[in-house]
């Protein structure tokens, strides 16, 4: 079995607002193989994105990271300074966002973006960098990538800016890419031309791709490993496809049966009752037990990670039975 | 302008009688009458505007009333004052405001950036004139290190005197100049800060650290090109501002400059003085306003010029 280059354990990311501690992330722990691509899944402020940063350690004030911690290739990063920090983002792991229109910065050329980042990391003079960059964008498929290096982002379309965010997350070749929704902001059509090129580029380079969104279809079709998360906690853990045919957590559930695919023509789309519950008062034991249509009493326990084969879960009652 | 130029004319006209100042109370009636006549007083004020309009597009703005030369030359020998006090006082509020402005954003808790912050709410609220006392009675009266009048040696370039060449021209320049700059200090370290502040929550810089970027880096070549816009235009209104209007600094020190002139022609009601000056100024906003648009261009990218 190779090494994890990604090993998270018990990662408590809080956000200390004026109206009490905000816990986005609350214990996440897994880890990721050289080259594996894993899918993180969950509804808007289930704590995927803040997972991503804490990562890359970008959590921004009033958040920090308050216990856990981040081993990459086996080196904490918690120990690390600023500046080591800085060192190892960009190098060793990077992160594409959800809106290219945000992430790139509309009065620099996609030269000189794709340059600043080369630089940051790499002493070369003009000439080179724009020959990796060049090298670059080719390889994330922007045809024509030499004149194109001239053009500002808003002369590019969607797909074709992700591209360049993409080929400047991908420009050292890291070890991680944390893709946060990258294909969310962007048509159909191109959703599937992206995934595509991302993980043909991840095989290539050995890159391993955490993969987070709230399309449980789109991550099913990408990702080795699945991690459904809840509330800051990860409810369901496990090979994709056991997650899919033999979803263990009643969320896990919710999710598969509000997939478009899953609805019968002419009925109803179904959905999970309820909505997300505040961070701010959490309710005792499993989080979604006020939502959970086999909540009982004991739900409003703290509930264990079950270890099962390949597969973890957090619940009580277990779709299936307990083991 | 051509609606400038009318309310301009018009309204001085409105101001008073330029005769009252002019001709002395005991003077003989046909004295009077002489001069009226040869400025053209007698005329109805449409006609007095006409004859007026068709000389300025001639390039001719007349007689001062007071000084009695031409108006041009006149305004032309007070503008390399004014010009360069007001261009050292808004660049140098602009390269210290933006620097300052920028770490205030960036920083916005620390207490240094509570400094800045509290000096440029001074130099918004505290009036000039009293700054400019201040200033005279600290570093000229007291210290005795800068001088508090006039503007000192000056070197001719183009036919006209320029101080700000010589070290006794900057020494006389350093007072006004500090004084005049406040204002534009304030107001860029409240621009480039707002702006910092915005453009560091964005996914822009984000992305840049998450690619590894150095902080300086970020705010070098991301931020402050993001800001340039605001400042830009900024800088432009403030530089045509104080060059206008910069009436109370240069009576203080004693500046011969634009403002001064048009002071005293107020005070004498030299109408052709005061039309001239206000219509060049009206020709300064539109131009600087002008360089500003063209300036946006190259600054943003978005906004057309080049084609895809």
């Amino acid at each position: 079995m190779t090494e994890p280059i990604l090993e998270v354990t018990d990662l408590c990311t809080h956000f200390f607002t004026q109206d009490g501690v905000v816990k986005a992330v609350d214990g996440v722990s897994f880890s990721l193989k050289p080259g594996q691509i894993l899918g993180l899944v969950g509804e808007s402020g289930s704590g995927k994105t803040v997972t991503g940063f804490s990562l890359l350690g970008l959590v921004d004030p009033p958040g920090r990271i308050v216990s856990g911690s981040v081993k990459l290739a086996g080196e904490d990063m918690a120990k690390l300074s600023q500046k080591q920090l800085r060192q190892l983002r960009g190098r060793r792991i990077s992160m594409v966002f959800q809106d290219p229109m945000m992430t790139l910065n509309p009065v620099l050329t996609v030269g000189e973006q794709i340059d600043l980042a080369i630089r940051a990391h790499n002493k070369m003079n003009k000439t080179q960098a724009r020959e990796l960059a060049t090298a670059a964008l080719t390889r994330v498929g922007i045809p024509d990538a030499e004149t194109r290096l001239d053009s500002y982002p808003h002369e590019f379309s969607g797909g074709m800016r992700q591209r360049v965010a993409v080929a400047i997350a991908m420009i050292h070749s890291p070890d991680i890419i944390v893709a946060d929704e990258p294909t969310t902001a962007l048509d159909v059509s191109i959703q599937a031309q992206i995934l595509h090129e991302m993980r043909n580029l991840a095989r290539e380079s050995g890159t391993a791709l955490i993969w987070i969104s709230h399309d449980l279809a789109t991550v099913s079709s990408l990702a080795e490993r699945l991690m459904v998360m809840y509330a800051g906690k990860i409810v369901e853990e496990g090979p994709t496809a056991a997650v899919l045919r033999n979803p263990r957590h009643p969320y896990t559930q919710g999710l598969l049966n509000s997939l478009p695919a899953m609805a019968e023509p002419g009925h109803p789309l179904q959905q999970i009752s309820g909505s997300t519950p505040s961070l701010l008062a959490l309710p005792p034991g499993c989080p979604f037990a006020q939502r959970c249509p086999n909540a009982q009493s004991a739900c409003e326990e703290e509930v264990p990670l079950v270890q099962e084969g390949e597969s973890a879960y957090r619940c009580h009652f277990p779709i299936g039975g307990t083991a | 302008m051509l609606v400038m130029s009318v309310i301009v004319f018009v309204g001085v006209y409105a101001i008073g009688n330029p005769l009252e100042v002019l001709i002395p109370p005991d003077a003989p009636q046909d004295v009077r009458d002489f001069i009226i006549a040869r400025f053209g007083l007698d005329q109805p004020l449409w006609r007095q505007y006409l004859t007026f309009l068709v000389n300025v597009l001639q390039g001719d703005f007349g007689y001062s009333f007071v000084y009695n030369i031409p108006v041009l030359d006149l305004i032309l020998s007070r503008l390399p004052a004014t010009l360069e006090l007001a261009s050292f006082a808004v660049l140098g509020g602009a390269f210290i405001g933006v620097p300052l402005g920028v770490y205030a954003g960036y920083r916005p808790n620390a207490s240094s950036s509570k400094a800045i912050m509290g000096l440029s709410i001074l130099g918004f609220s505290v009036p000039s004139f009293w700054v400019g006392l201040i200033l005279i009675l600290t570093f000229a009266v007291s210290l005795g290190w800068l001088p508090a009048s006039g503007r000192g040696d000056t070197v001719e370039i183009f036919g006209v005197g320029w101080s700000f060449l010589t070290l006794n021209g900057l020494s006389h320049m350093l007072l006004p100049g500090v004084n005049l700059s406040l204002f534009t200090l304030a107001m860029m370290i409240r621009l480039a800060r707002a702006g910092t502040r915005e453009i560091m929550l964005t996914d822009t810089v984000k992305f840049g650290r998450a690619a590894g970027l150095s902080e300086s880096t970020i705010l070098l070549r991301h931020v402050l090109k993001l800001i340039s816009i605001p400042i830009v235009t900024v800088f432009g209104l403030e530089l045509g501002t104080t060059l206008a209007f910069a009436v109370v600094t240069e009576t203080i020190f004693s500046w011969p400059g634009l403002g001064k002139l048009i002071i005293d022609s107020i005070t004498n009601l030299d109408r052709p003085v005061m039309v001239a000056y206000l219509i060049l100024v009206a020709l300064l906003f539109v131009t600087i306003n002008l360089v500003i648009d063209l300036t946006y261009r190259l600054l943003d990218p978005r906004l057309g010029g080049r084609s895809a």
